[in-house]
């Protein structure tokens, strides 16, 4: 009918233009070529890379790759603790919008968050809260570390030298022990541990004093 | 271990979903296509940190469905060189020992990168490092389910993207056993051949109780 005419005439118009190619070499005209060569709806119902994308139906190409324009891969570096203060909030949300709008699709999100949140639920961060992560790096500015170093300090919370060394390149020859010890009083003293461990600890302490 | 990575997408959002705020439809279609899901050369995609910026929306002929540009953020797992993590193991086989962090199971360790000596007992189909101290030598079994802490010294991405129709003539010439192996998207290769970089060690697992 007169929607297949328009179509047709939108190919021929266009074919005189610049080629602007799907990724598997369909001619998809500039229209719809926004830089990403995504595969045109109203193309892909008559041309063969609509089965070729792994079209879903709806039309639209759903191939991560060719549509999915990655600008910068590194923009910001996330702490374990901003990761799970994210997913806790939307958790949240997710829980008050209501059962409304669990789709099938909504299936990878749901494992995807909940598997993440037990991760991170077992390491340090459960106890941290934005003003410990900002005294933290307060702190760190005068040792002179690298931006992922302090994150894997801010991470783990390491409490032994050893592990130190771990976290730090070549730390045997940018800090002495001294420097060594001060970071390890640093991580203990403004990064919450456990707390069952700490009470633990300070116990031992004046038992220890007490004994003296 | 995560990064926060700016993507452009293009989001279609069906007529029957126009009554929907646009924020909340495009976060829930970005969600339906990227949450756990490998996008080649980037990471695991674990779910929408923000969207910056929408562009018009244009609907097209022949389709009621408006589509909308996006510039957004993402949080990805994509750990990087050197990090140190903590995972489980998971398995062990003849390749090395496998680890999983729960939400990502595709880290193997290879034998080289196992404290060395190390040896593969196939009996009980675990590692063993064989410890070695002034009273004599000790097995620590590297079994399942326990913790490990490892550095990342490699990633791999693989693209599972399908192939197009020239391939897929060529692999039915071919024998009918090799069938698509299901490859992993992403795979990180770990080392432990450091000290303290065992998870058997008391005080490695008492640092993480």
């Amino acid at each position: 009918g007169a929607g297949w005419g328009g179509i047709v005439r939108l190919l021929l118009v266009r074919a005189a233009g610049p080629r602007c190619v799907c990724v598997w070499g369909l001619f998809i005209g500039p229209a719809l070529c926004v830089e990403k060569r995504l595969c045109g709806p109203e193309l892909s119902a008559l041309l063969p890379c609509w089965h070729r994308c792994g079209v879903q139906g709806d039309g639209v190409c759903h191939v991560l790759r060719p549509s999915v324009l990655r600008k910068d891969a590194n923009a910001a570096l996330l702490s374990n603790f901003e990761v799970f203060q994210l997913l806790t909030d939307l958790k949240q949300q997710r829980k008050e919008s209501g059962k409304s709008k669990q789709s099938s699709g909504q299936q990878n999100l749901n494992t995807i968050m909940y598997e993440t949140l037990k991760y991170i639920s077992k390491t340090p961060c459960r106890y941290q809260s934005p003003e410990t992560v900002r005294e933290f790096l307060i702190a760190m500015k005068g040792h002179k570390l690298t931006k992922a170093e302090k994150l894997q300090l801010l991470n783990h919370r390491p409490v032994t030298a050893v592990e130190i060394q771990l976290m730090v390149e070549e730390s045997e020859e940018r800090l002495t022990e001294e420097q060594i010890e001060s970071l390890l009083q640093t991580v203990a003293s403004i990064l919450p541990g456990d707390p069952e461990e700490q009470q633990r600890d300070s116990a031992m302490e004046t038992e220890g004093r007490g004994s003296q | 271990m995560f990064v926060l990575v700016e993507m452009t997408d293009t989001v279609r959002i069906p007529p029957w979903q126009f009554e929907r705020k646009l924020n909340e439809s495009i976060a829930e279609e970005l969600n339906k296509k990227l949450a756990n899901k490998v996008v080649y050369n980037v990471g695991l995609c674990i779910c929408l940190y923000d969207i910056t910026k929408l562009e018009d929306s244009y609907i097209f002929p022949g389709d009621g469905a408006s589509h909308t540009k996006v510039h957004f953020r993402y949080v990805v797992f994509h750990p990087f060189l050197d990090e140190i993590l903590v995972g489980e193991i998971k398995s062990c086989s003849q390749d090395g020992v496998h680890v999983s962090i729960g939400f990502f199971d595709d880290i193997v360790i290879p034998p080289e990168s196992l404290q060395q000596p190390a040896k593969f007992d196939e009996a009980e189909q675990v590692w063993v490092w064989e410890y070695e101290t002034e009273e004599g030598a000790h097995d620590l079994y590297m079994d399942i389910g326990e913790e490990i802490r490892f550095r990342v010294v490699d990633e791999t991405f693989v693209d599972t993207s399908p192939t197009g129709p020239s391939s897929a003539e060529a692999s039915t010439s071919n024998a009918t056993e090799e069938v698509q192996k299901k490859e992993a998207p992403y795979t990180l290769v770990g080392s432990i051949s450091e000290p303290v970089l065992t998870g058997t060690g008391e005080e490695t697992a008492k640092d993480w109780s």
